[in-house]
């Protein structure tokens, strides 16, 4: 019985201690990351859809003229779990993006405006375009950033709200900003955002701090847009399973019965 | 396998198929009536779970197969695909990718188990090699499918893994061509890989059918780790053992559960959300966690092609371990010092791991290479000498004796 427990015992000790692992290796690491209490995070998370909605307002009028998000369709837009935009108010925001389309029956390619079933259009045709905008500078594609960085909408609203003036002494490199976040803390990109950079259709005040936390859950949202199916399949699954297995448990205690 | 079997075919279709394929009676002896220590413990659970975990990983495994793209342009934005347009295909890959990672945490219990409790000495060595040989068929099974995402860490880990085999002396720049299929990791690879991730796994099924029936010759060692005298000390695996192992299975999934629904890219490295990129090499390139402790071991040592070695070594040594430890005792409960070492080496092997996920430099390196000695005089010191040193204590009668006096004991309690 003692060998039992001391098993028992030490298999916890080794748990909490790998548990403990992660928590050391992060605290290791840079610079911490502001933390926001996203509607996201948690078993029952879900997407505040008002914010996405501001979010997608964000991207569109400041990120979208030099970000693309290639992996997100128009008719995303509309669908369950997402910003929820009317299927008309899809139309209306395709149209204004132009794709090229064909061979038409004279064997032409044509532009037409964006219909909800397109990509999202990218506001370069390539990377080298990109660059030679941006003074040799990349600025990635968006769509799976939040999952592409560790702890990722918290790093991207620390970026977005991380730039400062350069600390004495720090010499920039030619064409970089000071942000606090960014590994190397000289980042490209020029600060995006700054208070009333845009109007919110739904009177929300734009502030820096808002503009931030919106489009980063929408950027969330592209990079997991199953998320609220995914909580909500879980909690299902989370509760036939713990049942099942109460069941399960009485039985083989029944079965064994005889055998001890 | 072996004949325990009272099996008695009823009806005339049973029958007819009986005498000539006698598959039913030979299911039945193999998991109905087969004779199974009545004293195992929930870590003899593993076993089963790890079936559940090869059965998941095929048949999620051939459903993404349905909409992946194995070629260097179009793969990760098919797995995007999947995850965005197939109808639950968030839920499919999610289950594979950490799936892979609870195959691997219930096959190290599995063998971690095993070193406790003696498991793979005479006369089950072979269920033991049988065993690596199936663990390094899965690593082989992880690595490709992990390329096939095409993501930074696929590609910069295929670049690392796939140069490993360069550093072996005349055969390295064949090997090595033949991986690639050409002068770098490019589209020939993914294809080769992918190709070989669909072969693996049926592979394991092969060698796990091989293993089960060099079980069931001597049948289940237990934790006492002495043999079975007679029917008193058995049950029939059904349906003693069916349910405790369904029970535990479930237990699984809820644990597994918890991964894919609320935290599924938790054991997962964050720039594999980056599409492959030749020109950007990651700040750190570092394998999945399962792998972690032998690439620190690679990594601890200098040379290149004696890390290859040092890797390679410490892997294989596991195959020889039903050699290197000279005791005759099985369990490590009667085995006191061989227990406080068999702690040691387990702490040592999760250092290595922690390490594993650090950059080689400054203490960590250090550290690495603490652990890596010790590794290493675990097997190649510790084990053969303890067993000529340590007095064991004495071994109970029997299973079914040794059960009684528990249960009398809890009862007096
Ligand atoms: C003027 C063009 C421009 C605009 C507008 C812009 N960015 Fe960027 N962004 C860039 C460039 C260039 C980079 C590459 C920075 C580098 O590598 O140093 C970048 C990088 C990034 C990164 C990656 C940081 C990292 O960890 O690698 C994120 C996230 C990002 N931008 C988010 C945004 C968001 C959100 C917006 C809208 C609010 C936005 N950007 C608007 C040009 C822009
Ligand atoms: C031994 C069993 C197996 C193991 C350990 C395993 C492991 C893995 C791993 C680690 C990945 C990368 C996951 C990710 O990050 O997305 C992967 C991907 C993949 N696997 Fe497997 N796998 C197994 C069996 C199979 C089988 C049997 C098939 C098909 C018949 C399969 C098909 C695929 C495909 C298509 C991908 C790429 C798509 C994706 O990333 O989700 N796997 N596998």
């Amino acid at each position: 019985m003692k060998n039992k427990s001391q098993i028992i015992l030490r298999s916890i000790v080794l748990a909490a201690g790998l548990a403990l692992l992660p928590a050391a290796a992060q605290a290791s690491e840079g610079v911490a990351l502001k933390q926001v209490d996203w509607s996201f995070n948690g078993p029952f998370g879900t997407f505040d859809r008002p914010q996405l909605k501001r979010g997608f307002q964000v991207y569109k009028e400041v990120c979208a003229a030099c970000h693309s998000i290639k992996f997100v369709s128009y008719r995303n837009l509309s669908e369950a779990g997402g910003p929820q935009f009317t299927e008309a108010e899809v139309k209306t925001i395709a149209a204004a993006g132009n794709v090229t389309d064909g061979p038409n029956a004279d064997g032409e390619m044509f532009e037409r405006p964006a219909e909800p079933k397109d990509r999202i259009v990218k506001p370069f045709p390539n990377d080298n375009a990109a660059r030679a905008a941006n003074n040799g500078a990349l600025p990635p594609d968006l769509s799976l950033m939040a999952k592409a960085r560790k702890n990722g909408p918290d790093y991207l609203y620390s970026v977005l709200t991380g730039y400062a003036e350069p600390p004495e002494g720090v010499v920039m490199a030619d064409g970089m900003n000071f942000n606090h976040y960014f590994p190397g803390q000289q980042i490209a990109m020029p600060q995006p955002l700054s208070d009333d950079q845009v109007t919110y259709e739904d009177g929300t005040p734009a502030t820096l701090d808002q503009m931030a936390q919106d489009v980063t859950a929408f950027l969330m949202w592209t990079a997991e847009p199953k998320l609220e199916d995914r909580h909500k399949l879980g909690l299902k699954v989370m509760m036939f399973l713990v049942l099942f297995a109460g069941l399960l448990f009485a039985t083989y205690k029944r079965v064994w019965k005889d055998q001890h | 396998m072996s004949g325990h079997s009272e099996f008695q075919p009823t009806s005339a279709p049973v029958k007819w198929l009986e005498r000539r394929l006698p598959i039913l009676s030979l299911m039945h002896g193999a998991a109905v009536a087969f004779p199974t220590p009545k004293n195992l413990n929930y870590w003899w659970t593993f076993g089963g779970i790890l079936m559940f975990c090869l059965g998941v990983q095929i048949i999620t495994g051939v459903i993404l197969v349905m909409h992946f793209t194995p070629h260097v342009d179009m793969a990760f934005s098919s797995v995007e695909h999947i995850m965005r347009d197939v109808n639950y295909g968030w839920l499919i890959r999610y289950i594979h990718s950490n799936g892979a990672s609870m195959f691997f945490l219930a096959v190290y219990i599995h063998m971690f188990r095993g070193l406790y409790y003696g498991s793979y000495k005479e006369p089950r060595e072979l269920i033991w090699i049988l065993g690596m040989v199936i663990y390094v068929l899965m690593t082989a099974a992880a690595f490709f499918g992990y390329v096939l995402v095409w993501g930074q860490m696929s590609f910069w880990g295929a670049t690392v893994i796939t140069n490993l085999f360069g550093a072996i002396p005349l055969v390295g720049d064949f090997l090595l061509s033949l991986l690639w299929g050409g002068f770098s990791v490019d589209n020939p690879t993914l294809n080769r890989l992918f190709s070989l991730h669909y072969l693996v796994p049926f592979l394991i099924a092969g060698v796990v059918v091989l293993h089960i029936w060099a079980l069931h010759v001597p049948g289940n060692n237990n934790p006492l780790g002495i043999d079975v005298k007679g029917p008193q000390d058995t049950v029939t695996f059904h349906p003693y053992y069916t349910i405790k192992d369904t029970f535990a299975v479930v237990m699984f999934m809820i644990f597994f559960a918890l991964f894919v629904f609320y935290m599924p890219n938790a054991l997962g490295e964050p720039d594999n959300y980056i599409e492959a990129n030749r020109l950007s090499t990651p700040a750190h390139i570092v394998p999945e966690w399962y792998l972690l402790p032998f690439y620190a071991i690679l990594r601890s040592i200098p040379d290149k092609l004696l890390g290859v070695i040092a890797m390679g070594i410490a892997i294989f040594v596991l195959f020889l371990v039903p050699w290197l430890d000279t005791s005759k005792v099985r369990s490590a409960r009667f085995r006191p010092l061989y227990k406080q070492f068999f702690w040691l080496f387990l702490i040592d092997a999760l250092i290595l791991g922690y390490i594993g996920a650090k950059p080689a430099e400054g203490m960590y390196l250090v550290i690495g290479r603490i652990a890596t000695a010790y590794y290493f005089l675990h097997f190649f010191i510790i084990l053969p000498v303890l067993g000529l040193v340590e007095t064991p204590k004495p071994l109970p009668e029997s299973i079914s004796k040794s059960v009684l006096d528990k249960s009398a004991a809890g009862k007096a309690a």
